[in-house]
């Protein structure tokens, strides 16, 4: 097993790392097959994703996956945003080895969850 | 940047001594060891010399040395060579929940079959209590298979008080000591086995090739068959270069005595020592005293064993981990499980194991990086933040 240059990049030098204060969105969620942990904060306007960021519990790929999907999402429309995919983040990171795959979904659920806690803190349904 | 090696259990550089003797025996001795002729013969001598070091080591007859292909072959015979050649005498076997994969998987496969399995636990230590053998003990008992020493925590197990008892209840006994065969004492009347695996790719020596000790009148029947070779237990040519190379590695452990242990036994306590002084919230994993001198395997609260793997990789520090992210299957390590550690903690576990070519110059650069990595994965951990928030709350 080996990781993308683009995922030890993005390991290394994790992007949009840390808390956020007055998130609008904060999805938490827990990888159940390893026990990992994801936390991602969006900041709102205009229906649009002005800001990410994310703390993560996990392994390379967990980590590279959660840089990753802030990056994407940043400028993004929230509906645009929930079209994102756990394999649209592995392939933007150029591909994770195959029983990494599972580690993306944590992305992907994270920013699901992000979403909707951002909507119902809003009242939209 | 120099590579520093810290995962010698799960493999060792091969030694130059042993390198060249490898070099000669592929270069100029193809010979068969089973051939009558001068180069078959030459062959043959050299295996045997080999063997002869094994029976040194071990304390046994020569017939009673088994080449194989390595620990996992040498645990396959001993569980289910044994298992098939008691099966009108029982279908019961005793085994612990913190043995390698190579015990444990055939031990399943045997359940699959039928037989009865009891998996005795562990204390928090790595530790098993001789009494539950003794108690777990039934009329269809055919074997007992306890490790002498883990490879993940390093826990030594009082492998001799078992011995003492299977004999004493003529029930067969195996230790898997391919962590502990050269390194500690493993006289097998000493330790009271009638079945001992060791390998050679632990000891400096080459991949791909080990010995079972067979004590003599144990009963056992192959796995595989084939020709005569290695009294038809391990039939197939001999990997004679193999061979002679494990010879090697362990004729040198033997010459060193107990010298290299307390050098890795100074550096192991030198890096934990560190550790404690430098990095907040850890946990030691595996017996205080009761352990390989070359093994620490430590819990990073709040982090997770992979991230820290690749970081320390960064700094050109090999380690290895029990946290879930870093094996295939995804479970979080079974021995930790056994020991009691819950899944969240064992997910952050390192363990990081010396052998001869580690200094104390390299603890010191381990030390360097380490706390600075752990500390970095901190920062990116939402557990961390909660566990900061609920302390200064
Ligand atoms: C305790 C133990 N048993 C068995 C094995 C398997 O040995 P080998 O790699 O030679 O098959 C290992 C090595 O990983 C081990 O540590
Ligand atoms: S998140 Fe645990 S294996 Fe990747």
């Amino acid at each position: 097993m080996a990781y993308s240059e683009k995922v030890m990049d993005h390991f290394r030098n994790p992007r949009n790392v840390g808390e956020m204060k007055d998130p609008d969105g904060v999805g938490k969620v827990g990888n159940p097959v390893c026990g990992d942990i994801m936390e991602l904060y969006i900041k709102v306007k205009d229906d649009t994703i002005v800001d990410a960021k994310f703390q993560t519990l996990g392994c390379g790929a967990a980590i590279a996956t959660s840089s990753m999907v802030t990056e994407m999402v940043k400028g993004q429309k929230l509906e645009d945003a929930l079209k994102i995919s756990n394999s649209m983040v592995a392939e933007a990171l150029g591909g994770l080895p195959s029983q990494k795959m599972h580690c993306s979904v944590l992305a992907e659920e994270a920013l699901q969850s992000a979403i909707s806690d951002y909507r119902n803190k809003k009242g939209i349904k | 940047m120099g590579r520093i090696y810290l995962d010698n259990n799960a493999t060792t550089p091969v030694r130059p001594e042993v390198a060249e003797a490898l070099g000669r025996m592929l270069k100029g001795c193809y010979g068969n060891p089973s051939t009558l002729y001068c180069i078959g013969q030459e062959a043959h001598v050299e295996m045997e010399h080999a063997r002869d070091v094994m029976a040194g080591i071990l304390g046994c007859n020569r017939e009673e040395v088994i080449f194989t292909s390595g620990g996992t072959e040498s645990d396959n015979i001993a569980v289910l060579g044994v298992a098939r050649a008691n099966r009108k005498k029982g279908n019961h076997i005793i085994t612990t929940k913190i043995e390698h994969h190579a015990v444990l998987n055939p031990c399943k496969a045997l359940e699959k079959e039928g037989w009865q399995v009891t998996y005795l636990p562990v204390d928090k230590y790595g530790m098993v209590n001789p009494e539950d053998v003794e108690r777990s003990i039934t009329p269809g008992t055919v074997l007992i298979s306890i490790m002498h020493a883990n490879n993940e925590v390093g826990t030594i197990q009082p492998i001799a008080e078992t011995g003492k008892m299977a004999r004493a209840r003529r029930i067969t006994f195996h230790t898997d000591a391919v962590q502990s065969f050269g390194k500690l004492s493993v006289n097998v009347n000493e330790l009271g086995v009638d079945l001992l695996s060791a390998s050679s790719h632990k000891i400096y020596g080459p991949k791909g090739v080990g010995l079972l000790y067979v004590r003599k009148g144990t009963k056992i029947l192959p796995i595989m068959f084939g020709g005569h070779q290695e009294r038809s237990l391990r039939p197939g040519t001999e990997n004679v270069p193999g061979v002679v190379g494990f010879g090697k590695a362990a004729e040198l452990m033997a010459a060193e005595g107990r010298s290299e242990e307390a050098r890795l036994l100074k550096l192991r306590e030198r890096l934990w020592e560190g550790i404690k002084a430098n990095v907040p919230h850890v946990k030691l994993n595996g017996h205080p005293t009761a352990r390989l001198a070359g093994t620490l395997n430590v819990i990073f609260e709040y982090v997770e064993g992979e991230s820290i793997i690749l970081s320390l990789d960064e700094h050109g520090i090999c380690a290895s981990s029990g946290s879930a992210c870093t094996s295939d299957a995804l479970e979080p390590s079974h021995v930790l499980a056994a020991m009691g550690v819950p899944p969240e903690k064992s997910h952050g576990a390192l363990r990081m194991s010396f052998g001869r070519e580690n200094t104390e110059e390299d603890v010191d650069k381990v030390l360097e990086a380490l706390p600075k990595v752990v500390e970095k994965l901190r920062s990116f951990s939402p557990i961390y933040k909660d566990f900061l928030k609920q302390q200064t709350a």
